[in-house]
């Protein structure tokens, strides 16, 4: 491999690495909404939220990239593959993130609510002041393991024609006719993403063990 | 002639992509299971010979993405002489990948288990692969069930990402459906519900296993 194809290496890389930020930036947050709101238990939205969920999880990533890209232009909506690349990821995330961010809410101890409310806190204080910061740390290590699935689905979008770090390959062997050295190439730099997430996973559990001693 | 007619005409289609995403998920789970349980006891003793080769593999597999695996066995063996059909790549890749998950789960799961049941075992008399067999291995896979379960459904969801190395499967028939009659929506909601119900009767089935394991006394899972 020459420079050039390693040049189009961590073009590929770029793209995968800026698109899967993106959606876990908002999969995170709209993770924690829609637990919030599932939390509240308003009646016709819960259930379409848990069905929401429930598909979300068991459709697997190439269905739902295609599905988006594919069925958006029938509907008179123009997607950028990249958009719908983007959507697709993050609601696949998301769903995964509601969980984990309900599961932490279920396990939140009701004595700090009570104490809080006694020394006269608003719900609202005692959500940003009390339970968020709390809840962030002990539901870090499923976030941050959600993000390397993330990243481990994240070739799926290579099926709309995203040259991301998978497709980038055949771009790259379609012009030295040699397909394993940048294969292996970018099966490294996969490797070299994941195992810094999982570093960063690993520091995000010894912090949630220590606030729950 | 309504969408859904032209859906149903083409049923064929469907069940053919639904028969071979179903094939590809059963054989591999079973394999890939089959494979998990293998590692875990090439690891079990006092000093295993092929502990580190068999880490780098476990950690190698968590840190690939299961395509980039299928890509390096369809495009990337064939400049070393090996060529393997779509389907072949498809599978070795489904069970080599996903073995090294399962054998991470029970390995997790036999660290939790006593030492003393493998003395006692030993004391009895029993061989190491009759006492694998029957001591260890059950316990690990009624106490594991739940991440086992899940690791199945992500089997499930890793068998669409073969229709980027062109196997026919479920999600293979619901592109090529759309691009004939060029309705995207109903082929893929078709698609998505196929995958859902698969999903679900899993979960089901995990429950059941669940209240077998619940009687004989592993509820903490």
């Amino acid at each position: 491999m020459d420079s050039s194809a390693w040049g189009m290496l961590m073009q590929g890389a770029w793209t995968t690495a800026w698109i899967s930020a993106t959606s876990i930036a908002i999969g995170v947050v709209l993770g924690l909404l829609v637990a919030l709101v599932r939390l509240a238990r308003i009646p016709v939205v819960h259930q379409v939220l848990g069905l929401y969920i429930s598909i979300a999880r068991a459709t697997p990533l190439v269905t739902l990239v295609l599905f988006i890209f594919l069925t958006a232009p029938t509907m008179g909506i123009h997607l950028n593959r990249n958009v719908a690349g983007i959507l697709a990821l993050t609601l696949n995330t998301t769903a995964f993130n509601a969980e984990i961010w309900r599961s932490a809410f279920n396990n939140f101890s009701k004595e700090q609510r009570e104490a809080a409310m006694a020394i006269g806190m608003t719900p609202w204080i005692y959500f940003r002041r009390i339970m968020l910061p709390q809840i962030t740390i002990t539901s870090l290590p499923g976030l941050v393991n959600e993000m390397s699935f993330l990243i481990k689905g994240s070739p799926a979008i290579a099926v709309i024609g995203i040259v991301d770090l998978t497709r980038v390959t055949n771009r790259i062997s379609a012009v030295t006719y040699d397909p394993l050295p940048p294969i292996l190439a970018a099966a490294v730099i996969y490797m070299g993403i994941i195992s810094l997430l999982v570093w960063l996973q690993r520091i995000a559990e010894r912090k949630a063990n220590r606030l729950a001693v | 002639m309504s969408n859904w007619e032209i859906l149903w005409d083409s049923r064929g289609v469907f069940l053919n992509g639904f028969y071979t995403t179903l094939q590809l998920f059963g054989m591999s789970a079973v394999l890939a299971f089959l494979a998990g349980c293998g590692i875990v006891f090439l690891l079990e003793g006092s000093r295993p010979r092929l502990r580190v080769p068999l880490r780098i593999f476990i950690d190698g597999m968590r840190m690939l993405p299961f395509l980039i695996l299928a890509y390096l066995l369809y495009y990337g063996l064939p400049s070393t002489g090996i060529r393997l059909s779509a389907w072949q790549a498809g599978m070795i890749a489904l069970v080599s990948y996903h073995g090294a998950y399962f054998a991470e789960i029970l390995r997790g799961c036999r660290l939790t288990l006593p030492a003393g049941q493998v003395e006692a075992a030993i004391a009895q008399g029993f061989s190491m692969p009759g006492m694998y067999l029957r001591i260890v291995l059950p316990q690990l896979v009624l106490s594991a069930r739940a991440l086992i379960g899940n690791q199945l459904i992500i089997l499930l969801k890793d068998t669409a990402f073969l229709v980027i190395i062109t196997v026919r499967e479920l999600t293979a028939a619901a592109n090529s459906l759309s691009s004939t009659y060029f309705i995207p929506m109903e082929a893929f909601i078709v698609v998505i519900g196929f995958y859902w119900l698969i999903s679900i009767g899993l979960e089901q089935g995990i429950k059941i296993i669940g209240r077998f394991g619940a009687k004989r006394g592993f509820n903490n899972a």
